[in-house]
């Protein structure tokens, strides 16, 4: 259970905006206190995630939750939302090296090892949603 | 949204009911229906507890729970108390721990809480309840009969709430105790040994949890960088228990610091550890293993080009 | 938004990458990279990552096919100064990179390619 503090949304149409994407959730994880692995972990995740919306699902946007666990741990949700083809066959998409665009095939699978959560929410014919959820390890201090 | 299926995931309408259901405001609100409803006994027990402030400040003191206060001290806490109980009754507050009557006895309930030796679960914790009896008592003697039992109602709950903010104080003051204390072994449990120059090892101890063995692998690396270390010497020797789990770890550390131009070499597999991780399936790959921590630091010295020879074969 | 700089020290070529790389900056630079290489006729590739923040799948296989194109030209190729919070991640995201060379600094990464472990 978390209450959401902010949402950042972020189209995804262009190649520049995986940068834009990375950005954002950037600047989101240091503004809680997330450690340099922490942060380092949450960009790559966001960086294979929006590739994906971009190249496998035509484009959408990317929408980023910054919020506070129970505890006090500061956590961001990261959802991916796309209306492309969507995904016939979910084992095999998170299946390492299945790539049906030529890459190393580790986007979705490798951005499932590094989150804390996970969720994948898809229909063929419409659309695609991605959703990743990162919490700081140690609560933030001060 | 793409679709309804969508837009129930993201929403979560659920999440906003259950937040509202514990709040507590929402609590201060309903107790307002029952209790708190006639205003007229709010008036008169608030009355009561200023008019007989003085009484009640000497019937607590001399309860248990000031027994090992000087006296002054302790009417000086008992006062702070009433003050504290009246402001949540004038303000409606009694079943809201939260309110801020109780906020403003925090620390009289804080230095209680920290009188007790044992902890949440020790017998000898602070028991404010045993201010009721001899409040209820005074409360008879002079309220009016018709009045009486609305009043015990009020004071009980009033009492009732001050133990659960005690409680709330213990508790999280225990929660605190264990945060540091983790963040204390997980700082001790993971040095980082310089052995020569370029060659760091660190002795990892006891059982490896996901928190500790991050870690231990962050600061591996971080003085990879910081020492200019062209190897890294994991020594398991201290570990109890190597599962699956711990092996991935190892390895990925392993491969991590070949990643930044460092080797790692794992040290310190005992021979039952190593049985086990052969039953286990359990499988290193290239990472280099040596049984002693001395093996992997003779293998290590080779690495960065030095030799070790015995000076008085030599000479002689 | 990105800088990567190539330039040729005897005869490796040092390539520095800083700052915030599109896929097809990434893309860029293994054309150019490899050109340079066959025009060069240079033994060693060094690409120097200690500027990066992130190496994502995309980046990590466009390293390992300049080291694979670069092999196919008689040249090796060595990594250098990727920061541990980078590689730890590479390794969470499940890409070990095997066969790549590595090594801490560009001063290493030189030894590394002339074939001697630097005198300590």
């Amino acid at each position: 259970m978390t209450d959401i503090l902010t949402v950042h949304e972020v189209r995804i149409n262009e190649e520049i905006d995986i940068v834009h994407v990375r950005q954002a959730a950037r600047d989101l994880a240091v503004s809680v206190g997330f450690s340099l692995v922490e942060q380092t972990k949450l960009v790559t995740a966001a960086s294979e995630l929006a590739r994906n919306t971009l190249v496998h699902g035509n484009g959408g946007r990317a929408r980023i939750e910054l919020g506070r666990a129970l505890d006090g741990t500061p956590t961001l949700r990261l959802a991916f939302t796309d209306t492309g083809p969507g995904i016939a066959d979910i084992d095999q998409a998170l299946t390492d090296g299945y790539s049906s665009a030529g890459g190393l095939g580790l986007g979705l699978s490798g951005a499932r090892r590094l989150a804390d959560d996970f969720d994948l929410d898809t229909e063929p014919g419409k659309g695609t949603t991605v959703t990743v959820g990162f919490r700081a390890r140690r609560p933030a201090r001060g | 949204m793409l679709c309804p299926k969508f837009a129930r995931r993201i929403a979560n309408p659920q999440r906003d009911d259950l937040c509202r259901a514990i709040s507590p405001k929402g609590a201060m609100e309903d107790n307002r229906m029952t209790a708190g409803s006639d205003p007229t006994i709010r008036d008169s027990v608030t009355a009561f507890l200023k008019d007989h402030r003085q009484d009640i400040e000497r019937v607590w003191a001399s309860t248990a729970l000031f027994t090992a206060r000087r006296p002054a001290d302790a009417a000086e806490e008992c006062s702070e108390l009433l003050t504290g109980i009246v402001e949540v009754i004038v303000s409606g507050g009694e079943e809201n721990a939260a309110a801020t009557g109780f906020a403003s006895v925090r620390p009289v309930l804080t230095s209680l809480a920290a009188r007790s030796a044992g902890g949440p679960s020790g017998s000898d914790r602070p028991d404010v309840t045993v201010l009721k009896g001899p409040l209820l008592r005074l409360w008879h003697d002079r309220a009016p009969a018709e009045t009486a039992y609305r009043g015990d109602l009020l004071l009980s709950n009033v009492l009732n709430t001050l133990r659960i903010a005690l409680l709330e104080i213990e508790l999280s003051a225990g929660a605190d105790t264990i945060l540091a204390q983790r963040a204390q072994l997980t700082e001790l449990s993971t040095p980082v040994i310089k052995l020569w120059d370029g060659i760091l090892a660190i002795p990892l101890i006891g059982t490896l949890d996901s928190t500790r063995g991050q870690t231990a692998t962050e600061s591996l690396l971080e003085q990879i960088v910081a020492q200019h270390a062209r190897v890294a010497i994991l020594d398991i020797t201290g570990v109890t228990a190597v599962d699956t789990l711990v092996a991935q770890h190892l390895l990925k550390t392993a491969v991590a610091a070949r990643l930044m131009g460092a080797e790692c070499i794992i040290s310190g597999i005992r021979p039952q550890i190593a049985q086990t991780m052969v039953q286990l399936g359990i499988d290193l790959g290239e990472v280099a293993t040596r049984a002693t921590l001395a093996d992997a630091f003779a293998r290590g010295l080779s690495i960065i080009g030095m030799k070790v020879s015995n000076d008085e074969r030599n000479a002689g | 938004m990105s800088r990567t700089s190539v330039i040729e020290l005897q005869d490796v070529l040092l390539v520095t990458i800083q700052g915030e790389l599109t896929d097809r900056d990434a893309m860029a630079l293994q054309e150019e990279l490899t050109s340079s290489v066959a025009s060069s006729s240079a033994r060693g590739v060094l690409i120097d990552v200690s500027g990066l923040d992130i190496v994502d799948s995309f980046l990590a296989r466009t390293l390992h096919d300049i080291a694979a194109a670069s092999a196919l030209l008689a040249a090796d190729t060595v990594v250098v100064g990727m920061r541990p919070e980078v590689a730890i991640t590479l390794v969470e995201l499940g890409l070990t990179l095997p066969g790549l060379g590595t090594a801490l600094t560009v001063a290493d990464g030189m030894d590394k390619l002339n074939g001697s472990a630097r005198p300590r």
